[in-house]
């Protein structure tokens, strides 16, 4: 059974009919050819499928794209405006959070989110926020560090 | 991983939902936040035909007090429940539980009303319903109607709900005067399961003796499971130090853990009676015994 959608990616309007059990993950990564988004563990554990729906991050790997219908979605891509990093990519950067960097679009969505509710988060906040969100490479200390540069660097 | 193929379906009303599932029966299952059912369907331990969306269903999410009962809506999510003042007020137990039920971003999507309804004795919200003596109200073709939760529960995702009924919402009354709650959880790491899990409540006298208590076990058995003998033992004795680590004994009793990877049988039954203890010690305090 194929479904009409109609949603909004990187503020960009998109329209598609998909099949019901097309997962979000893959409706990004194939139709839309958002690739930025990755394909980890795809059993909701590991948090590199994260992308934004109507703001809140969650794992794209099990939500289906026609529960993604009329909202809006916001992924890695999305991130920079305008040819300038988001402080949270600056702060990636700037920190050395990442070393493999497969963990990263989906820890920069998750922590970009965090920025958004709670502009100073504490160490403890940013730990709790990416609990969702694993990192085999950097031991998680200087993704800290680049969440605390963007807030610094937002306020 | 890619599910089975199956119909999805997106009713706009409770009624319009019930009367798909009494049209498709066994072959639908009712898709809420799907923190549960989307991986078990993509792992294919489960199949199904039809897919009955209620999450864009208006007035299914919802936190609210009044008469006696605090009212959550079943579609109230996990996140929701975790930043509520009403429920961190009223419920250590679920104050306790909540930050510990999956990792951050599955609780943007999971539901209340789905870990509860699923029947997986792993989830945390059926122990915690029981504990706090929860009616759940659920909605079928002949109308509405109300289960205790200690009587939810059925066996290995099986529950009281029939194929055409959806749980609306969850009635937990309010906590009676000295009363404390708590919940204790051992899990290897952020989004296991428990190894072991205690949800409890306790309601004190005017003497400081036990009026009331009820424990129930997360992920010892088929199902959630209510250690009545360990309760009854609790009632009209003072919570002391040998008290509490009887009933903590009585309480392991009544699981049955089976082995996995997260401890053998033994391990399992142990740390059962040391968070036992050590939620029957948190809930006392806050109900003001010691």
């Amino acid at each position: 059974m194929k479904h009409q959608i109609n949603l909004t990616v990187n503020g960009a309007a998109q329209q598609a009919e998909v099949e019901s059990r097309l997962l979000l993950v893959h409706f990004l990564r194939e139709n839309l050819r958002l690739t930025g988004t990755h394909i980890g563990c795809d059993t909701s554990h590991c948090g590199v499928c994260t992308v934004l729906l109507d703001g809140q991050p969650v794992k794209s790997c099990t939500v289906l794209a026609v529960q993604a219908d009329g909202c809006k979605v916001s992924t890695v891509e999305g991130l920079e405006s305008g040819g300038k990093l988001h402080p949270i990519q600056e702060g990636f950067t700037e920190k050395h959070a990442l070393q493999c960097g497969f963990c990263t679009p989906g820890m920069l969505m998750t922590c970009s989110a965090l920025l958004e509710r709670n502009k100073k988060p504490s160490e403890q906040e940013i730990r709790q926020a990416i609990s969702g969100n694993l990192c085999r490479c950097t031991g998680y200390l200087n993704i800290v560090k680049a969440v605390q540069y963007a807030a610094e660097k937002i306020s | 991983m890619i599910p089975a193929p199956f119909d999805y379906h997106r009713p706009g009303t409770l009624d319009e939902a019930i009367g798909l599932l009494a049209r498709y029966g066994t072959e639908a299952k009712v898709l809420s936040g799907g923190m549960s059912l989307l991986p078990a369907l993509k792992l294919r331990l489960g199949i199904c035909g039809h897919l009955v969306d209620i999450g864009r269903i208006p007035g299914l999410e919802y936190i609210k007090e009044e008469q006696g009962v605090v009212r959550i809506g079943a579609a109230t999510r996990q996140a929701v429940l975790g930043r509520s003042e009403i429920i961190a007020s009223r419920y250590g137990v679920l104050a306790d539980a909540v930050p510990l039920i999956a990792d951050p971003l599955v609780r943007n999507r999971a539901t209340f009303g789905g870990n509860v309804a699923n029947g997986d004795p792993a989830n945390d919200g059926p122990a915690i319903v029981i504990a706090l003596g929860a009616e759940l109200v659920a909605r079928g073709p002949q109308g509405e109607r109300t289960i205790a939760a200690n009587r939810f529960y059925k066996d290995l995702f099986v529950t009281a709900l029939a194929p055409d009924e959806i749980l609306t919402e969850i009635r937990i009354p309010l906590p009676p005067p000295r009363t404390g709650s708590a919940y204790r959880k051992l899990k290897r790491k952020t989004g296991d399961y428990a190894a072991a899990a205690v949800a409890v409540q306790v309601t004190l006298d005017a003497r400081g003796s036990v009026q009331r208590a009820c424990i129930a076990l997360t992920n010892a058995g088929p199902t959630a499971i209510e250690a009545l003998e360990a309760s009854r033992f609790l009632e009209g004795k003072t919570p002391d130090e040998k008290t509490i680590a009887e009933a903590a004994r009585l309480a392991a009793r009544a699981g049955s853990p089976s082995a996995d990877q997260r401890g053998s049988v033994e391990y399992k039954r142990e740390m059962a009676r040391v968070l036992t203890a050590r939620a029957l010690k948190a809930a006392l305090e806050r109900a003001g015994g010691n």
